[in-house]
């Protein structure tokens, strides 16, 4: 009846979500501010982890006998596909950029980002790709082709729901929104730095989500023509990738690689960024060898372009081309253990302390260097002939991606989740969920290396009974049980920490960089008042340490 | 059947990789112990001892160490890349264009076509077949280098049979090649191993490989063509094999049946198994896939046909006499 809505500004940055706050939701949907969108980032992360990981164990369900018929097969490749593609687009893109988003402006000691409006437009255009992506579950059937979507099996006719469409402008959407948010947050670091805080200076967390944002920029333009040409062969019967017209079905391999593999270093650098920030803090030792880590991670970027075809290397492309990229991809273990180095270096001398995020980092170097080890056998391209598109590589990628990214993604909740929320995740119950965690990860996949050395490949709905395969995929289903209560178990620990978590005053770690300067935490609306210049890389701590602080705080100030 | 892996190889091909793989893993081992044995070193050496809040050392690194975390891996890495041309070189030598190939294997959504172009390494080439075909289970004969060519129908397949060597694409538009030389006769399995649609986990591989007579043998006998039935009920089913629309799918040669999209079934009851192996072949296993074709291999290339009892036994009892 002629009554506007009145949009309203957020009034906190963790602004409340209960009924008796009639406009907390819709703050939420109209902020703009760094800090809500980052949380709001998260949460899509984490809903899209839950959703990922119940398809997930749904498919070991299905695999844990031989001859199953629990899931019906075309159910199956739906749900590998969906599985893959919610993990790297709306589980790994999301965390990244609600941790770069929440923390860059903070640790540069800026206010915002460069464009907060363009902010909120990536994230909702993330959040939107992935509904759409799940919109086809009612639309006719998910996409059932694999994340990678090969062609021709992309093509109409050997894939006639649409599903394929929903894949493809469901990642082109959200693939927009990550090119948005990247442009953000390259401009808002050269832009917006405190004084003082030169370019060698910014904290690690800082330098490598910044050069990740130039790959993530020059690789997602490779999967978006892909995709636009996809659709165009799909819908309007072009014939880029159609073989039986003409197209060539090595095309979009080249181009879904070009831009897959940086993808990739995409997730894993910022995994990287996190666990610079955490060894450091919990070792309490700055980090050892700044500038190998930070040019490893300019090395990696830059290799990264470089060694696509090591997915290709069993399509036929020819010793020249083989040796090429075999040599490219196992140049890049070299800057990669680079890094393993300085991160034991860190702790070497150190006075560790054994939080939650530093247990996860620990882990991580162990398992990360197990998914390193087989991915450099997989650059040695008879290696790959033989173990490729087996079940060893579905072990090495989650090495990958469960032991560096997702790993990488908890310590960092750990680590920063008192500054978000004001309250400390319960380290002892925290505990717990890493043991179940890493017991159920390295339980499931482990034994997958066996599997795809007895000839398992991978994305099979199910398999013959053949000598141990019975036995090895059970245990694997019972593990990934072990690994799903874990998550559910972390879900509880949030939960309970947001109702009557300790609080955790503006400082809890006695950390070394600038988010943790704010005057509380969550920090204020306004980031800062004001900073002083700063001198070197721990901001912060240097400010504690000359008693210059900004905000003069009380120990454990309840902020809410 | 016994446990068929990459670690236990029966082929040139596949012996040279794995002797790469157990280099390599060996060299791997050493990495992940020294990272293992110093992660556990360190965190059991620096854990803060309680009520100690005091800072670690104030080391911000040390060039001599970066060096050699620099110096060492490239050293390694150069020599394994040098192992890995080797290896490569001699699994794929190059192909002389006027070798033809001994085999060639089309995939199809979800069956593997097989076919033999040539007499190749039978011991009395006057006598033996030009042109063999046949589907999903492989002969092949041991002792010597096999050109295999690879091609795909419709989708991209892969064909690896993990105790005989490397695995290679099947490209629609492209022909792609690997040489084999199996060392034993025996039954090697495998599966494809690109995802190629709904029934990718059944298209699996049966290679049968076999000493030069044997497969020579077995070449001539699948050169001849398809058996006349034998008894009224095998008549009948041929007639209806005949006139159902099998014969525009199926081929059987020495009779009008000549389709191409789906397996060969001349000699059809001579081959240990239907449909890639999920099924072995006999009378009551051809009759109840020819009954229901979409319950037992969902989303396979063969429709579903409204057949009588009657007609289903006969036609089974003809296809199984195929021989
Ligand atoms: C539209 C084409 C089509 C028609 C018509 C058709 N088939 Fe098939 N048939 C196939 C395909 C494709 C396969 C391979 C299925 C697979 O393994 O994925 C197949 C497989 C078979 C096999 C198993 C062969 C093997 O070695 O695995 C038999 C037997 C068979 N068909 C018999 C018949 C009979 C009898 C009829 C007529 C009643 C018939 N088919 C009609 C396409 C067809
Ligand atoms: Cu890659
Ligand atoms: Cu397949």
């Amino acid at each position: 009846m002629g009554t506007t809505i009145k949009i309203p500004e957020p009034s906190a940055p963790f602004p409340g979500l209960g009924v008796e706050n009639a406009q907390g939701l819709l703050q939420w949907i109209s902020a703009v501010d760094h800090k809500i969108i980052g949380v709001m980032y998260l949460l899509t992360s984490v809903v899209f982890l839950v959703l990922g990981g119940v398809l997930a164990l749904l498919m070991r369900v299905q695999l844990a006998i031989p001859m199953n018929h629990f899931l019906h097969p075309e159910v199956f490749n739906q749900f590998f596909t969906m599985h893959g593609t919610t993990m790297i687009f709306f589980v790994a893109m999301p965390a990244i950029f609600g941790f770069a988003v929440y923390f860059i402006p903070l640790m540069i000691g800026a206010n915002e980002m460069a464009f907060p409006r363009l902010n909120a437009f990536g994230f909702w255009l993330t959040f939107f790709g992935g509904l759409l992506l799940y919109f086809s579950f009612v639309a006719g059937g998910a996409p059932d082709a694999g994340w990678f979507n090969y062609a021709p099996l992309n093509e109409r006719n050997y894939s006639y729901n649409h599903g394929i469409d929903y894949f493809a402008i469901g990642l082109l959407v959200s693939g927009i929104g990550s090119v948005a948010t990247s442009i953000n947050i390259i401009v808002t670091v050269l832009h917006y730095r405190v004084p003082g805080m030169a370019l060698n200076k910014l904290p690690l967390f800082v330098w490598m989500i910044f050069v990740n944002s130039f790959l993530l920029l020059a690789a997602f333009p490779a999967l978006n023509a892909a995709l636009a040409e996809l659709l165009l062969d799909r819908e309007l019967n072009a014939h880029f990738f159609n073989t039986a017209g003409g197209g060539s079905a090595l095309l979009w391999q080249h181009l879904f690689w070009i831009f897959g593999h940086p993808e990739v270093y995409i997730v894993i650098l910022p995994a990287f960024a996190i666990y610079s920030e955490v060894f450091q803090v919990f070792s309490r030792k700055p980090i050892f060898g700044y500038a190998f880590v930070a040019a490893s991670s300019v090395a990696i970027a830059l290799l990264s372009f470089g060694v696509w075809a090591h997915h290709m290397f069993a399509v036929g492309l020819g010793d020249t081309v083989n040796s090429f990229f075999g040599a490219s991809s196992m140049l890049i273990a070299i800057p990669t253990g680079v890094k393993i180095f300085n991160w034991i270096a860190t702790m070497w001398g150190g006075k560790i302390h054994f939080s939650v995020a530093m247990l996860f980092a620990i882990s991580f170097l162990i398992e990360f260097t197990i998914g390193g080890l087989t991915g450099v056998a997989f650059a040695m391209f008879p290696i790959d002939w033989q173990l490729t598109d087996t079940y060893y590589v579905v072990a090495h990628m989650h090495y990958v991606f469960i032991g560096g990214v997702i790993s990488g993604m908890l310590a960092g909740l750990f680590y920063w989740f008192p500054k978000i929320t004001g309250k400390y995740l319960d380290e002892k119950a925290g505990k717990w969920f890493f043991w179940l965690f890493v017991i159920g990860f390295n339980g499931t996949f482990l034994i997958q290396h066996v599997l795809g050395m007895i000839g398992m490949p991978r994305r099979v709905y199910t398999y013959p009974n053949l000598p141990w395969y019975g036995v090895l995929n059970f245990t694997s289903t019972f593990f990934a049980f072990v690994m799903g209560f874990s998550i559910l178990l972390l879900v509880f620990i949030m939960r309970r920490a947001m109702r009557h978590g300790t609080p955790a005053g503006p400082d809890p770690w006695n950390a070394y960089t600038l988010e943790w300067a704010t005057r509380t935490s969550p920090p204020p609306l306004k980031n800062f008042e004001d900073l002083p210049a700063v001198t070197s890389r721990r901001a912060w701590w240097d400010m504690k340490q000359q008693a210059v602080n900004p905000h003069p705080q009380t120990k454990n100030d309840d902020p809410i | 059947m016994f446990l068929q892996a990459v670690e236990d190889p029966q082929s040139f091909q596949a012996e040279h990789i794995n002797r790469l793989f157990n280099q390599f893993n060996i060299a791997a081992a050493c990495i992940l112990l020294l990272v293992v044995f110093l992660v556990i070193y360190v965190t059991t050496k620096y854990r803060r001892r309680h009520g100690d809040d005091s800072e670690g050392a104030p080391i911000e690194g040390n060039r001599r160490v970066e060096i050699l975390m620099i110096g060492f891996p490239t050293v390694l890495l150069a020599w394994f890349f040098y192992k890995t041309l080797a290896v490569s070189s001699a699994v794929m030598p190059p192909v002389n264009p006027t070798r033809q190939p001994d085999i060639i294997i089309t995939g199809h959504q979800f069956w593997w076509e097989v076919s033999y172009p040539r007499n190749a390494g039978t011991p009395n080439p006057a006598n033996s077949p030009n042109y063999v075909i046949t589907a999903n289970e492989v002969h092949l004969p041991v002792g010597r280098p096999l050109l295999m060519e690879l091609r795909s129908a419709d989708v991209i397949h892969d064909w690896w049979v993990p105790q005989l060597g490397n695995k290679m694409d099947l490209v629609p538009g492209n022909k792609n090649y690997l040489w084999l030389n199996i060392r034993r006769p025996g039954d090697y399995i495998g599966a494809c191993s690109e995802f190629c649609g709904q029934q990718h986990a059944w298209m699996r591989i049966h290679v049968v490989a076999q000493e030069p007579a044997d497969f020579a043998r077995w070449l001539d006998s699948n050169a001849r063509n398809a058996n006349p039935p034998a008894d009224a009920l095998a008549r009948a089913g041929e007639t209806l094999f005949q006139t159902r629309t099998c014969a525009g799918c199926h081929r059987i040669r020495g009779t009008p049946a000549d389709g191409a999209a789906g397996p060969d079934l001349t000699h059809v009851g001579n081959r240990s198994t239907i449909l890639t192996g999920l099924l072995s072949t006999n009378e009551e296993n051809l009759a109840s896939w020819i009954d229901h074709p979409q319950e037992i291999k969902q989303g396979s290339y063969m429709p579903s046909f409204m057949f009588s009892k009657d007609s289903i036994k006969a036609i089974a009892h003809y296809l199984e006499q195929l021989k």
